[in-house]
């Protein structure tokens, strides 16, 4: 135990905490509203609409994290059109693609935790604010959102987590987070263990207060 | 179509054996994480605080932290502990161990633990009165195990194990950088001497979905194996 090492790293992986959490709540921030929007669609009617959001989300749940990330970031660049456009400013930051990566993957979870929320809202519920004369919108905005926002605070508490160690990737693309700058300090200093250690109760100690936050919600959020 | 016709032209055959790699891996790592699942379970249920604790600080610590930290420790750490303990023994020399096995067990270590978690729900759902049952008749307790709740804690664990699986697979692309040639580094490779890679990650993201739509197909037909009679 090389415990200099460990003094010495800290202040270098808690500054690489703000990467992480930074790009932890844009691609939660993003994901949500990919999430959201995914999931009315698959309420649709239409076939070909709730197909083709049920096929996006099991693209995206049915491959890596790392393949998603590698054809935004190496993949993209090869359209010579792309070049061209705006796109080109936000794709050629790693950091954005990083953010485009996981916002869609989380997007694609999400999606499945608020559909089946919207799904075990029971139809009386919907039926009472019909009879009641008031509009879809409202409906929808007043009464369904709230519920499934209830319903899915555990499983989206789950999926933070899930999001928060998916980060880690962004290492991939040259982006120094927590998992980058352990890794080039255990790369050149070649003590695993120690890092390994900090770097890991960083994570931990985000982990803990993500639970926290949900555990506190679901209990604001309860039914009287 | 030229980049994955087989032969030595193409990467077609290359990307086969690399999928076939990630497949390998993938189980391996699964049956690994059934090891520390069979160790970790019991000691969950234990009535001991103890093992308690000491089952919970593995399924905590493992699932808290990025599966990509873990593949770092190992895949730096692994060869440098093992010559720590064969010193000990009078062994000097350098010891590597393969990719393939640090890729295994750091992905089985993980999948373990999410196997763990899932045994201990579907062992604690089951109902109280057939372990009652059990011990009325006076049934041995290994016969008991594997006779009587084995069989109905396969029913109620099948569905979350078969997430398990999804993610030991998806988790084998990270092995990619201890430099195991799976898809993601036969990917990397190709990607990088064709000068294409959206095609060959596209190509990739392909051949991931095709392992986890056949092996979900696999496991429906083995979940209305085990919910025969229900």
């Amino acid at each position: 135990m090389d415990l200099e090492l460990i003094i010495t790293s800290f202040p270098k992986l808690l500054s690489a905490t703000l990467v992480t959490l930074k790009l932890l709540s844009a691609s939660l921030f993003f994901g949500l509203f990919l999430g959201l929007f995914f999931a009315i669609l698959r309420l649709n009617k239409n076939k070909l609409i709730r197909g083709f959001a049920y096929g996006y989300s099991y693209v995206f749940r049915g491959t890596p994290l790392l393949v998603q990330i590698f054809i935004i970031y190496f993949g993209l660049g090869q359209i010579e059109y792309l070049r061209t456009t705006f796109l080109w400013v936000i794709l050629k930051e790693p950091y954005w693609c990083a953010i485009i990566a996981f916002s869609l993957n989380t997007g694609a979870y999400t999606s499945e935790i608020l559909r089946s929320a919207f799904e075990t809202i029971k139809p009386g519920v919907i039926e009472a604010g019909r009879s009641l004369g008031l509009n879809k919108v409202f409906i929808f905005t007043k009464i369904q959102i709230p519920i499934a926002i209830k319903q899915s605070l555990p499983a989206y508490g789950n999926e933070i987590i899930l999001m928060l160690k998916g980060t880690s990737l962004a290492s991939t693309v040259t982006l120094l987070d927590i998992t980058g700058v352990a890794k080039f300090i255990i790369s050149t200093t070649f003590r695993p263990i120690e890092v390994f250690i900090i770097a890991g109760s960083i994570y931990l100690f985000i982990t803990f207060l993500v639970h926290n936050l949900i555990k506190y919600l679901e209990k604001k959020y309860r039914y009287q | 179509m030229d980049l994955i016709s087989f032969g030595d032209n193409g990467w077609g055959d290359e990307l086969f054996v690399a999928t076939l790699m990630t497949i390998a891996v993938a189980i391996t790592a699964m049956l690994i994480g059934f090891l520390f699942a069979l160790i970790f379970t019991p000691l969950k249920l234990s009535k001991y605080k103890f093992l308690n604790l000491i089952s919970n600080f593995y399924t905590t610590v493992v699932r808290g932290v990025p599966e990509l930290l873990v593949i770092y420790l190992f895949f730096f750490g692994g060869s440098g502990s093992i010559m720590y303990v064969a010193q000990i023994f009078g062994y000097y020399d350098y010891i590597e161990i393969n990719s393939f096995l640090t890729g295994a067990i750091s992905i089985g270590i993980i999948s373990g633990a999410y196997s763990t978690e899932v045994f201990r729900g579907a062992i604690q759902s089951i109902d109280k009165g057939q372990f009652e049952a059990c011990h009325v008749l006076g049934i041995k307790k290994y016969i008991y195990f594997f006779k009587v709740i084995m069989p109905q804690m396969l029913r109620l664990a099948i569905p979350n194990l078969s997430n398990v699986w999804q993610i030991t697979l998806k988790d084998t692309s990270l092995i990619s950088v201890t430099g195991l040639v799976e898809i993601m580094r036969q990917s990397y490779i190709a990607a990088g001497s064709t000068r294409d890679p959206l095609f060959f990650y596209s190509f990739a993201a392909l051949l991931y979905l095709m392992l986890t739509y056949l092996s979900m197909k696999f496991i429906n037909r083995v979940e209305k194996k085990y919910s025969r009679g229900y």
